[in-house]
């Protein structure tokens, strides 16, 4: 617990941000689904036989775990893509459920009588509604904000994923770090921010439904117009903050992450324009999507991911062929691949050092002969690519004790240190190659297509800031492999700040 | 016996939407100054007869006169702001504080606040609750018996020409229900309404009714004055009057003249 209240203390202006990111995500979505909410609740109470389809079809739409929802809505125009416009969308779906729900309850359970007695005093509906049915619906619709609000303040952890910002940043990043420190530095303000909500708002219910008080109820209630008056200026500030003129995105692994510094920086430091950073989108898919669909304008990718995740396109030995052709399918699409940064960041078999050492072992030839003895564990994505295990295991003739295990690419590097499992496909710049003493075989039969780690940018930005072409053209073979392992081992082990060692990898090579 | 100020009920018959027969025939006519005391068994029609007249329910057949018109034709929200209506539950708004309670329809009305809040003390004295004391309680804080006289303020506060009460002392206990039956009498003796009032208490009926009406199966089967009620022969009106009330001397035996 010290090392995350160091943590805390030495990353304080970022907390800072992050948390005011997590509030606004939460204040701004809740109000937006009470807003829909709250009138649609009503019409249920007006139209019976549509109440119970209404909760029904929130119901199944809180089912949908939201990285499916933010995957939906990538395409979708204003209310998808990535950032905060696509994580308020999945926090409003996710939210109307108890506020639609709990309104309805709150209305149909005011007792006949009272409703019998408005009527009969020639309340015309509006009148009824406003004098009558929401007033005493009042606690049970505070209620269900209340429950939209915690919900939204676990939701908006997961909108880090597409670039939302908020404390699950922190969570992304600790997972992808395997750091326990970053992961509660982010989880525990999470859980912490979700107990004052709940108290806050349990308070505003309690005091709503003590009617005698009129004082306290106009405290309340202006307690709430407050909370609505800070979501309408944070709204009005997020969408200042996206005027930027470029997006630069990034995948959520830490030498993605400084990649998309060293290239923002870079545009910054040459180009003088404004970069807003969009880094740690989810995944290869996701940064390709929300380049395609102008959420980003540019992000590194790598030319074998491109040749075969992207393109599906079989796998070429030859690291100028698959440059040539990505960047003509790149081309077709809109698309403009730049000059490669210099170094291969290929799958690496890797194993212990002491293994490898023992049983003297220098290729992937030389551990097929003991993997039968062997469990190996693979990334999601190693096990569905198709340059990826099954083509691996055909070429080598690879066996393992059992099927490979599937996990987390990150947690893959500390399972095999640890011994759970005994050969795991990693990269080759990963930092956690020395930190930890594992050894990379050598793919002595070619398998693995080239990795080349290339800026790829929207054709439209450049045609329009051709100064940002220029400056990533600057960029051409600068960053050795050895660079990147030493910023990578910077990263996950010493977890310093992708920015600062951006800055000071671009200080030092001008 | 038409009078213009009334309500007057010709041949009014209600079904429910999907089957029974609530209101069957029923013809009565009620003027100001007056109060006609409904009563019967559960089930009876009573309800509706008090729902049809401020327009809760549309008759099936017949028609009924508020004022002189017809209750198709009136605007049902004026309507029902010119008849006060008093429920057994008595329906107090609990976000409300009594004088608030009091209070909804002259603001529905849009009275100006003065004028609201002079009414407000003016039926608090009415009713027999100190305005100091009571104006700022909350329904949840009051007697049975006091509820109800707030419902009855309530719906005298635009001074409604028609009042209709249903089983307004119903929940109450006896001593209480006394007090409130001779409140209501002295009330009613000063601001001479058209009430319509429902219980199934035929001594209540006797006591507050310038005439009763006995309901059985959505008919109105006998009609007349307390006195005439006290004195019928009638068996189904002998059931209702019971023992307790003193018969006039007749020379039957009463009970084998079924």
């Amino acid at each position: 617990m010290t090392a995350v209240v160091r943590f805390w203390l030495t990353h304080q202006s970022e907390l800072a941000t992050l948390i005011a990111e997590h509030v606004l995500l939460v204040v701004i979505s809740t109000t937006i689904a009470a807003a829909i909410g709250l009138p649609l609740a009503i019409f249920a109470t007006r139209h019976p036989r549509l109440a119970s389809p209404l909760v029904a079809i929130t119901s199944v739409v809180q089912t949908i775990p939201s990285l499916a929802m933010f995957g939906f809505l990538l395409p979708v125009p204003l209310i998808g893509g990535v950032g905060a416009r696509a994580a308020l969308t999945v926090l409003v779906f996710y939210g109307l459920l108890p506020i639609v729900r709990s309104t309805i309850l709150g209305i149909t359970g005011i007792d006949a009588s009272i409703r019998t007695a408005g009527v009969a005093m020639g309340m015309t509906p509006g009148q009824l509604l406003r004098r009558v049915e929401l007033p005493l619906a009042l606690p049970a619709i505070v209620a269900g904000i209340r429950l939209a609000a915690v919900v939204g303040v676990g939701s908006a952890t997961i909108a880090a994923a597409i670039g939302a910002g908020g404390l699950g940043q922190y969570i992304y990043r600790g997972l992808s770090m395997v750091d326990t420190t970053v992961i509660l530095a982010g989880a525990v303000p999470a859980a912490l921010l979700a107990l004052v909500v709940d108290g806050s708002l349990l308070w505003l219910e309690r005091h709503l439904s003590r009617r005698r008080r009129t004082k306290s109820r106009r405290t309340a209630l202006v307690a709430a117009a407050a909370a609505v008056a800070v979501a309408v200026l944070g709204s009005a500030a997020l969408a200042m903050r996206s005027e930027a003129a470029i997006v630069v995105g990034s995948k959520n692994f830490a030498e993605q992450l400084i990649l998309g510094e060293i290239v923002a920086q870079t545009i910054e430091r040459q180009t003088g324009l404004t970069v807003k950073r969009q880094l740690n989108l989810g995944g290869t898919l996701l940064c390709d999507r929300a380049l395609t669909a102008g959420e980003i304008d540019v992000y590194v990718e790598y030319t074998g991911t491109a040749l075969t995740a992207i393109f599906g396109r079989p796998a070429i030995e030859d690291p100028k062929a698959v440059l040539g052709q990505v960047r003509e399918l790149y081309a077709d699409s809109g698309r403009t691949l730049l000059a490669p940064l210099g170094y291969d960041n290929t799958f690496a078999i890797l194993v212990r050092g002491a293994d490898a050492r023992a049983k003297n072992l220098h290729t992937i030839d030389d551990a097929a002969r003991v993997t039968p003895e062997w469990r190996a564990g693979f990334g999601y994505e190693f096990m569905e690519r198709p340059d990826g295990y099954p083509g691996l295991a055909k070429i080598y003739g690879l066996r393992f004790r059992s099927p490979p295990q599937v996990m987390d690419l990150t947690l893959s590097y500390r399972a095999l240190a640890s011994g759970q499992v005994d050969l795991i496909a990693g990269d080759a710049t990963a930092g956690l190659i020395n930190g930890l003493d594992l050894f990379q075989l050598e793919d002595n039969r070619r398998y693995f297509p080239a990795y080349e780690a290339v800026p790829v940018a929207r054709a439209a930005t450049l045609l329009r800031y051709p100064q940002v072409r220029a400056a990533l053209e600057g960029l051409a073979g600068r960053i050795s492999a050895a660079d990147m392992r030493e910023m990578n081992l910077a990263a996950d082990v010493r977890h310093e700040n992708p920015a600062d060692i951006a800055r000071r990898f671009l200080d030092r090579t001008p | 016996m038409l009078q213009t100020n009334g309500v007057e009920f010709r041949r009014v018959s209600y079904r429910l939407p999907r089957g029974g027969l609530i209101l069957d025939g029923v013809s009565l006519a009620v003027g100001s100054g007056e109060t006609l005391a409904l009563v019967g068994a559960s089930g009876a029609g009573k309800t509706t007869v008090l729902k049809l007249i401020n327009r809760l329910l549309l008759p099936e057949a017949g028609d009924i006169l508020v004022q002189g018109i017809d209750t198709r034709e009136w605007d049902p929200i004026r309507l029902r702001r010119s008849v006060g209506y008093v429920i057994q539950e008595v329906g107090l708004f609990p976000h409300l504080n009594v004088a608030d309670n009091i209070a909804v329809v002259p603001r529905l009305e849009a009275w100006p606040d003065d004028r609201v809040a002079a009414r407000v003390r003016e039926l608090l004295d009415l009713i027999g609750l100190a305005p100091d004391t009571y104006a700022a309680r909350w329904p949840d804080e009051l007697s049975g018996g006091e509820r109800q006289r707030v419902g009855v303020a309530r719906a005298l506060a635009a001074d409604p020409p028609v009042l209709l009460m249903d089983e307004p002392f119903g929940a109450l206990d006896p001593i209480t229900r006394r007090q409130l039956q001779e409140e209501f009498r002295r009330i009613q003796a000063r601001l001479a309404k058209c009430v319509i009032l429902v219980t199934h208490d035929m001594t209540e009926a006797m006591v507050l009714g310038d005439r009763v009406g006995v309901m059985e199966a959505g008919r109105l089967i006998w009609h007349g004055t307390p006195q005439e009620a006290a004195a019928s022969q009638d068996v189904r009106v002998r059931a209702l009057v019971g023992p307790a009330t003193p018969v006039p001397p007749r020379v039957d035996h009463p009970v084998e003249s079924a």
